[in-house]
């Protein structure tokens, strides 16, 4: 049995902030990024690599290719519970261009993303225009996306189609401060289930519970609204602080907070740290136990949509270099991150832990380790 | 007609880039010049200074959270190059 725990394919909606950044008014820098990041917890190892060239042709035009890759194994704690060990991999292609036309950025892109039991395609436009003396700029997205969720032993070819709407303002408040707002709205219809995953419910079994398929709504729709701010400090430093809120159709909500503060150094380092803390409520139709099978029309005990919190804490370090003789390279740098993740459930227990009455495991807590290290040009 | 949902956001968010389109017309007077924005231009004030790694990241949050989306920056762009 494939095991239940498959990572949401929702990186293709992330590409789209990879691709897309472009500023108005001004088309991004010539660059080359090698990157290999490593997930390490619960049980999982996470790890490929993701690659970016970006190229101007030109003084108009941009264009971008990345590619993404997760090599998943391991066995996490529903796989534990419930299904067997199993590797997964999943490859990314991404290709967009950006359009300068006087102080107004035209973007568009195109991803496919593939792996053994999900085909996902995402298209995206998105408008960017600088006004008041350069001081802000306003930008509009679109993103649409056609998946096909499928089920390893099975003929399982579900549709799932994605529309996001997108608008942000970019301001710049004073000499040393900057704003961004973003809001966004997201719309899914479709399968949205994992089609691996269980929820469990009571019964009269020596174990107390059995388990049965989780059952989704087929649509969900969901707003955010994030700030940030970001100043720059006298002794060359930089502080940056935001916020997110999240709300949606299946009674989610969510607060992100984050904290961070960037120092150059020794003339060639640049280090950073930030600090992340995320909360959120349970979707209306998660329980970590039903009181009996089929206890309701929608049923998930998906660690995505239990309450909890989680608190991220992260280093790194940049060092850039120059090479004379290569006049092509403008610089270059090498990178390393480490980010620390741990998430308190507040309703999702650990039933690795045996022989107590059902609904009394002790609560689950996942630890991560997240290792990124890359090299960029400029060219 | 009511609208709901979706289309009651994308109606605003059409009433609010109507209105900034219409205040475009009036001159405004930047507050920050050209020539003082060489902080806002240091690499160390970009919302996204390694697109590749932020996007990872987020994709990382993403596969365990609900909440998803608004994490743009919209480039960032300060005007400052």
């Amino acid at each position: 049995m494939k095991h239940p725990a498959r990572i949401p394919t929702r990186i293709a909606a992330l590409a789209v902030l990879l691709l897309g950044c472009a500023q108005a008014g001004v088309l991004p820098d010539d660059r080359a990024d090698i990157l290999w990041h490593r997930y390490s917890g619960g049980g999982m190892v996470i790890q490929g690599p993701s690659i970016l060239v970006r190229k101007k042709f030109g003084d108009h035009l941009s264009a971008a290719y990345n590619h993404y890759e997760d090599m998943i194994s391991g066995a996490s704690i529903d796989v534990i519970t419930q299904a067997s060990a199993y590797k997964e991999h999943r490859k990314q292609d991404s290709l967009s261009v950006d359009i300068l036309h006087g102080k107004t950025t035209y973007s568009g892109g195109y991803i496919h993303s593939r792996e053994n039991d999900y085909k996902s395609t995402t298209a995206f436009a998105s408008v960017s225009q600088d006004m008041f003396g350069d001081l802000t700029t306003v930008s509009f997205g679109f993103t649409r996306g056609w998946d096909k969720v499928g089920e390893v032993g099975t003929t399982r070819n579900d549709p799932l189609e994605r529309r996001n709407w997108q608008v942000g303002v970019s301001q710049i408040l004073t000499r040393n401060l900057l704003l961004g707002l973003n809001f966004e709205t997201s719309e899914s219809e479709g399968f949205l289930n994992n089609p691996y995953r269980q929820v469990r419910y009571l019964d009269n079994s020596q174990r107390g519970y059995d388990y049965q398929k989780e059952r989704y709504p087929h649509t969900r729709t969901g707003n955010a609204a994030s700030g940030q701010l970001k100043y720059y400090l006298p002794w060359h430093a930089a502080v940056a602080g935001s916020y997110r809120f999240y709300r949606d159709t299946w009674g989610i909500g969510a607060h992100t907070a984050e904290l961070g503060y960037t120092q150059p150094a020794f003339r060639s380092w640049t280090f950073d740290t930030h600090v992340r803390l995320y909360r959120q409520n349970q979707a209306n139709f998660y329980s970590d136990l039903f009181p009996f099978q089929d206890a309701q029309n929608f049923l998930a005990r998906d660690r995505e949509l239990a309450a909890f919190r989680s608190l991220t804490m992260g280093v790194g370090a940049t060092w850039e270099y120059h090479i004379p003789r290569y006049s092509w390279l403008q610089k270059g740098t090498f990178n390393l991150r480490w980010d620390r993740m741990r998430i308190n459930y507040d309703d999702f227990r650990d039933l690795r832990v045996q022989g107590v009455t059902p609904g009394t495991e002790p609560l689950y807590t996942l630890d991560a380790s997240i290792l990124q290290g890359f090299i960029s040009f400029w060219f | 007609m009511k609208l709901h949902g979706p289309r009651r956001i994308v109606t605003w968010l059409l009433m609010l880039a109507g209105g900034v389109a219409l205040s475009a017309c009036s001159p405004i007077e930047p507050w920050v010049k050209p020539y003082e924005r060489e902080h806002l231009a240091d690499p160390i004030m970009s919302f996204t200074p390694n697109p590749v790694s932020s996007s990872y990241i987020e994709h990382v949050y993403e596969s365990r959270e609900g909440a998803r989306g608004a994490t743009g920056s919209v480039g960032g762009g300060c005007g400052c190059n």
